[in-house]
């Protein structure tokens, strides 16, 4: 009985029809730009008439892994991401056959640091954070040890006396990754016996910018920045990391805290003061273009004024959107549809 | 007098009467824990997604201009630009540039959306002026259902006080796919996700799952092989659901070539994951039938297989059935899984078929939750209401089952 109904239920399978050309695009990628590519699939499916793009958020990471695997009808057309392709990406697509990609940069996400609004309000440098956060952090002597500080107070007498406890996303999360790159490791560069090793053995220097502390200053509160915001409300010592969009819809509940003298606002972030900022890329697989319908009116829709504008929708979700001259170019880019090779790839 | 444990009757029987009272207590104190659990639980949630089953709407006199809306082509007309006008004009004194775009955001985009069906079903209405009901955008929404804002929406507290605002029950939450905007988001496509992806993995693990418990139960020989067969599948009841998807993602979708996000594959990988459920469950509900039933049978002359079809499924349907639809509510929860095969996505269209691109009830409580648009909140708790309903639902069809067939003996 079971062999009978096991192998029914296998022909099934195997005798499900072949299912027609795909009429539908589909996006992977980054859970930061999760929200915006939504929002211009949306749009886009409302005027266009055609079907909605079904936008997947899978991290960077993961995305630009399915994005490279194949080219044809079930892989994905367009992979979000939070920063530039690797180079090693970007070979892993060339070995699969997936040649030809277009890049589109679409805007800017700014990383913010912020506490409750109960909390009395303090400003960080970014060698304040790196001597707060870092697993170790160099001694009198210049040797490595763990880090001994406490209290903020311990980091640098003028900054308050209380615990340390900063909340943000875990190892697997993009926002981690650029944090540590903007912030700690801008940090780490400002200390000359870590400037030395640098110099000496870059490895070793990114391992101790890229270790964060274990031991209660810094608490994984997971990938979703809701989260964190409520947490920072519960506890008015703590500090929080995320994404500037976050930061803007609760505007009421929190407060940014200024790095280097400069608060995360929309304006600081898109003339490039605040530096802890990252760009955030739309990539297009440029093979399937003639195939799945509707991919180059997408591209159109994301890169329009309406959208990509200052005053466009996207805006309205909290993106920081382009300068003049990057949103012409990005524009431009959608029309030529010219594809990137792997020089200047990291 | 003393007994046997050499200690005095009286304080013996007095002790063992308060180990008894302590015990009640701590039985007691469990289950008040776990209710408190439960309603905090319930009431957090429902305090959180009630508001979002109320929408608000402003009702203004609109004028459906021939010069904007052509007979010929309706679907084709300017109604952002009437609605627009019509909003304005209720605030003459308005003639600042970024005031006029504020007053124009407090209207979701959906409102023009709307208007155009109703002229589309009434083209009679051109050139009239009728007075409409227009959604609110999520923040005048908020607004109007008290959260703190940073500032007074004086245009808004304006039409309050002049009757125009209208709150209705938010039917668009049970007759929309997902969106964007929270205002338009429902979990229409979610919850018809759900039912399809649940309707395959019940089609397949039901039949399958019985099958396989009731040869291993009444026809197999007991020797090693069903042993191992038997460790296995216990093991693989408690193996992580993760995995389950992990192994659709390389079946399904790379060798048999079966599309991504659809509850098809959602729906297999599902059936795998609660099969072994439905195995175990119906299996004890097989060892629960009185042997000398089927030793009567039996004894009258029937076939193993006539006393095992005719009698002791029949009798253990109630028992396989509980656990059955048990599975089932585990296969409505899960996310895991599918987040391999793609069915953790943004999709707007409502599915219309088993391939269709599709999302379920928790993952759609999943993406909400990650989204920074605070209307997003209530819609969150909303959608997790519904799916407690669903929940509720099944279980509330497993007991009344189980009442209506089942024996004792």
């Amino acid at each position: 009985m079971k062999r009978i109904l096991a192998a029914a239920s296998l022909l099934a399978l195997v005798a499900t029809p072949a299912f027609a050309a795909r009429d539908q695009i589909r996006i992977v990628g980054s859970s930061t730009v999760y929200p915006f590519t939504t929002a211009v699939a949306e749009a886009f499916g409302k005027t266009s008439g055609m079907k909605t793009p079904v936008v997947e958020s899978t991290g960077t990471g993961g995305g630009m892994k399915l994005f490279c695997a194949a080219v044809g009808e079930d892989s994905p057309d367009f992979t979000n991401a939070s920063r530039r392709i690797k180079k090693s990406e970007f070979e892993d697509c060339q070995k699969n056959g997936v040649t030809d990609i277009v890049e589109i940069k679409v805007g800017f996400d700014g990383l913010s640091l912020a506490q409750s609004k109960d909390a009395k309000p303090f400003e960080l440098t970014k060698l304040q954070i790196f001597l707060a956060l870092a697993k170790e952090i160099p001694d009198k002597d210049g040797k490595l040890v763990a880090n001994p500080n406490k209290m903020w107070s311990d980091v640098d007498a003028s900054l308050p006396k209380v615990k340390i406890e900063v909340l943000g996303p875990p190892k697997t999360s993009g926002t981690r990754d650029s944090f540590a790159e903007l912030a700690m490791g801008v940090g780490a560069e400002k200390i000359d016996s870590l400037k030395a090793l640098k110099e000496k053995d870059s490895k070793a220097f990114d391992a101790v910018w890229k270790s964060m502390r274990e031991d209660g200053a810094y608490v994984e509160a997971g990938e979703n920045d809701n989260l964190i915001v409520q947490k920072l409300q519960a506890n008015p010592e703590a500090i929080g990391i995320f994404g500037y969009s976050f930061l803007e819809q609760n505007a009421k509940t929190i407060n940014d805290i200024k790095v280097d003298g400069v608060g995360a606002t929309y304006e600081t972030i898109a003339d490039g003061s605040y530096k802890m900022s990252r760009p955030l890329f739309i990539y297009a697989k440029k093979a399937h273009m003639d195939v799945i319908p509707g991919m180059k009116e997408f591209v159109a829709e994301y890169t329009s004024a309406k959208a990509l504008g200052p005053d466009g929708y996207l805006a309205d979700k909290g993106l920081i959107t382009l300068p003049d001259d990057q949103a012409k170019k990005s524009m431009e880019v959608a029309k030529s549809l010219a594809v990137i090779s792997a020089d200047g790839l990291k | 007098m003393t007994n046997s444990f050499g200690k005095d009757d009286k304080t013996f029987l007095a002790k063992r009467y308060s180990a008894e009272r302590r015990f009640k207590f701590y039985g007691g104190a469990a289950l008040a824990i776990t209710t408190a659990f439960l309603v905090f639980l319930l009431v957090d949630i429902c305090r959180k997604g009630v508001p979002a089953f109320i929408e608000h709407h402003v009702s203004i006199p609109v004028l459906i201009d021939p010069a904007k809306v052509d007979a010929k082509d309706v679907a084709a007309g300017d109604f952002e630009g009437l609605v627009k006008d019509a909003i304005r004009a209720q605030f003459p004194e308005i003639t600042d540039r970024v005031e006029k775009k504020k007053l124009v955001g407090l209207l979701s985009q959906s409102a023009s959306n709307d208007l155009r069906q109703a002229v589309i079903d009434n083209p009679k209405l051109i050139g009239q002026t009728i007075t409409s009901s227009l959604l609110l955008s999520d923040n005048a929404d908020l607004y109007l259902k008290g959260a703190e804002a940073d500032e007074k929406i004086a245009s808004l507290d304006k039409l309050r006080a002049q009757n125009k605002i209208e709150s209705a029950f938010a039917w668009r939450f049970f007759t929309n796919g997902d969106s964007r905007e929270p205002e338009q988001a429902g979990i229409l496509g979610a919850l018809i996700g759900s039912l399809l992806t649940v309707a395959i993995a019940l089609s397949l693990s039901l039949p399958l799952g019985v099958a396989a418990a009731v040869y291993l139960e009444q026809f197999a020989p007991k020797n090693r092989w069903t042993d191992v067969i038997e460790v296995n599948i216990n093991n693989l009841a408690a193996v992580p659901s993760i995995i389950f998807g992990l192994l659709g993602l390389a079946i399904f979708l790379n060798v048999f070539g079966l599309p991504r996000s659809a509850p098809l594959v959602g729906g297999l990988v599902l059936a795998l994951l609660v099969l072994p459920t439905i195995i175990i469950a119906a299996r004890a509900a097989l060892r629960a039938v009185p042997p000398s039933i089927k030793e009567a049978a039996l004894g009258v002359g029937a076939s193993q297989q006539q006393a095992v079809f005719h009698h002791v499924l029949p009798l253990a349907l109630p028992g396989i059935m509980t656990g059955a639809i048990l599975g089932l509510a585990r296969a409505f929860g899960e996310t895991a899984p599918l987040l391999m095969i793609g069915m953790v996505a943004f999709i707007a269209d409502v599915p219309h078929g088993f391939t269709d691109a599709a999302t379920v009830l928790p993952v759609q409580v999943f993406l909400w939750s990650d989204l920074p648009e605070i209307a997003f909140q209530s819609k969150t708790a909303a959608a997790i209401m519904v799916l407690i309903v669903v929940l509720f639902a099944l279980n509330a069809i497993a007991i009344y089952l189980r009442r209506k067939f089942e024996r004792r003996w």
